[in-house]
């Protein structure tokens, strides 16, 4: 197939989150998307069909029926060995979980974006981080992970998408990009990467010989399933799993630190909330408080053994959120009693500001040590 | 003629084909599964589309379907093997995409996946077997289980007023712009098996030719489910089951 015109030069442009997925997902070779529209992330499926990716890389763009019906779309295109995706918000990524599930123990590799919006329920079309737990404690049933990924930038919205294809190919599991309306919504610079052509079928054939594109004279059968009535089986598929989570919990951890070096307040925050708290953090410094930044990356992996470490460094934590403290649990089980940790969030669509953060630092860590 | 002679090669009056292997079915005898298995296997071995076929299995007695042809797998989730095969027709579009669900699947928990596969008209086939029951769970009431039907969840008959309406999918199917070929066979009689695999036929060619999407239901039986012999299934078929889904072409472009 053709691949585009352009070139591979890096390109400086100015545009949402949102966008920006939609751009590199074309230009790392995605073989197809299938999306339904929700807020806050319909630009990227509408950037995809304005982009027309079918006429120079020969992607496959499609709006489908439903969630439900674009995560096993993207279910279909994993088992042919295809680069695929979908996005959607809160709501519409519930409705995946069936999907998600089957792909997680069929050990496909494929990218789910989720821009979180305000809930329970319909909440609002709001941002929030209310959807830690959900991505990276399983979601849907039985006992699997998904790779988390957690951008805090247009930027990073671009890189994921195309690290989120290479880590669920290098493992064979979904991973997830876990952005929020802020990041999806926003525009900053973004440098895209270059263009990479989409595979062949005879480098799928060679790279994923597991791919059903047809069963020629001198193999077996490929058979994709998730099904094994035998409970010895079943368990050696779970066993098969947790080994690759513990693989990928040893070799893919990514985390950023900001102003920790001497810090005594360690501030543990991601995606947009990562952003306000730097600024509260460079607030802090200024007060002479020595406040530091820890902003996972990956949150599946989760940076246990980074934050662990710093149990031993700092008076206190402050993990501060987009929900009702979720990922709060996840910090204190790494620093295990050693160090008080405490929590600071808004809820139901409320970005919080960083004099509030800076408050919660004083109020709730600094005042009691 | 002696029972060595009659396997020699001139002997032949028919032979299994290929594509379907040998492993023992898990069907119940008297089951129409193992029956359209054959048809499917025959038909793949004919166009000589063995290594250009993905298929995908439904939840439901076929979810197993897998074991028994000789093809590539995805097995779905129930009901969503529309969902699967339009992604899979979309990226491979020389390949022989096709899904095969029982009537909960398809008529049930996979009603949107089915009418939005079928009104897109996505060049797959869709094998409809409708048997008016959900048999792998032990023979609860389906979306097609006939009025005053047993099954263990209407266990007095299905009564309009507490379980609605049988539906008659296909007929729906038929209206959609994206289907191209809409049929209702069986696999009772000799002459209706071979009717039966000249729809698949045709089906399978049309999905090739980019015609739209192909339905072929076969009215099938469920002894165990329907609690009667093999023979009193057909015979209980072809006087209730028929008028309420009468076999033929219901459309065909």
């Amino acid at each position: 197939m053709s691949n585009s015109k352009k070139t591979d030069k890096e390109e400086v442009r100015l545009m949402k989150g949102n966008e920006a997925i939609a751009h590199a997902a074309i230009r790392c070779g995605c073989d197809g998307y299938f999306g339904y529209p929700i807020t806050p992330q319909s630009e990227i499926m509408e950037t995809l069909m304005e982009q027309e990716p079918w006429n120079t890389t020969g992607m496959v763009v499609l709006q489908a029926e439903s969630e439900t019906s674009s995560i096993n779309m993207v279910y279909g295109a994993a088992c042919c060995g295809k680069k695929s995706m979908t996005s959607s918000s809160s709501p519409g990524v519930s409705l995946m979980q069936e999907g998600i599930s089957y792909i997680a123990c069929a050990e496909l590799p494929c990218v789910i974006v989720n821009v979180m919006r305000g809930g329970p329920g319909l909440g609002t079309i709001q941002p929030s981080q209310a959807d830690y737990y959900q991505s990276v404690k399983g979601g849907g049933h039985g006992d699997y992970k998904l790779i988390t990924l957690a951008p805090a930038s247009v930027q990073e919205m671009a890189d994921h998408t195309v690290l989120a294809f290479e880590l669920a190919f290098k493992y064979c599991t979904p991973a997830l990009i876990l952005a929020d309306g802020v990041i999806g919504q926003m525009m900053e610079k973004v440098i895209l990467p270059p263009f990479q052509p989409r595979l062949t079928e005879d480098e799928i054939r060679k790279n994923t010989p597991w791919a059903t594109l047809g069963k020629p004279a001198n193999r077996k059968p490929n058979i994709i399933t998730s099904l094994s009535l035998e409970a010895e089986e079943m368990e050696a598929i779970n066993l098969r799993l947790q080994a690759k989570y513990r693989e990928i919990e040893k070799n893919e951890v990514m985390f950023e630190e900001f102003s920790c070096e001497d810090a005594e307040y360690l501030v543990v925050a991601f995606g947009t909330s990562a952003r306000v708290c730097q600024k509260a953090v460079e607030m802090a410094r200024s007060e002479g408080i020595k406040a530091g930044l820890l902003r996972p990356i990956t949150l599946f992996p989760f940076p246990t053994i980074a934050l662990s470490n710093y149990a031993d460094k700092v008076k206190g934590m402050l993990t501060v959120e987009m929900n009702a403290g979720q990922m709060v649990d996840d910090v204190r089980l790494a620093v295990n009693g050693r160090v008080p940790v405490e929590f600071y969030g808004r809820m139901g669509g409320i970005v919080p500001a960083p004099d509030e953060v800076l408050e919660a630092l004083k109020t709730k860590i600094v005042k009691n040590n | 003629m002696t029972t060595t002679e009659i396997i020699n090669p001139e002997n032949l009056v028919y032979i299994k084909p290929k594509v379907l292997n040998d492993n023992p079915m898990h069907y119940c005898p008297g089951c129409s599964h193992g029956v359209v298995h054959k048809l499917i296997a025959e038909v793949i071995e004919e166009m000589d589309y063995q290594e250009k076929t993905i298929a995908i299995a439904p939840v439901g007695c076929a979810v197993f379907a897998y074991k028994y042809l000789d093809i590539d797998w995805q097995q779905a989730a129930h009901g969503r093997a529309p969902a699967l095969a339009t992604a899979t027709k979309r990226l491979l579009p020389d390949r022989l995409v096709f899904t095969y669900q029982g009537d909960g699947d398809l008529a049930a928990i996979g009603t949107a996946e089915t009418i939005h596969a079928c009104n897109r008209g996505e060049n797959i086939a869709i094998i409809f077997i409708n048997n008016g029951i959900y048999g792998m769970t032990g023979g609860q009431m389906a979306p097609t289980t006939l009025v005053g039907m047993k099954s263990s969840t209407s266990p007095n008959g299905r009564t309009v007023p507490l379980n609605g309406n049988p539906l008659d999918i296909t007929k729906l199917l038929a209206q959609l712009d994206g289907t191209c070929y809409v049929t209702r066979q069986s696999v009772h009689n000799v002459a209706n098996v071979r009717k039966a695999k000249k729809a698949i036929r045709k089906a399978f060619e049309n999905s090739m030719l980019g015609k739209g999407t192909s339905i072929v239901e076969v009215v099938s039986t469920c002894n165990s489910g329907w609690k009667l012999s093999p023979a009193d299934s057909n015979t209980w078929m072809v006087e209730n089951m028929f008028p309420a889904y009468p076999l033929g072409d219901l459309k065909d472009l």
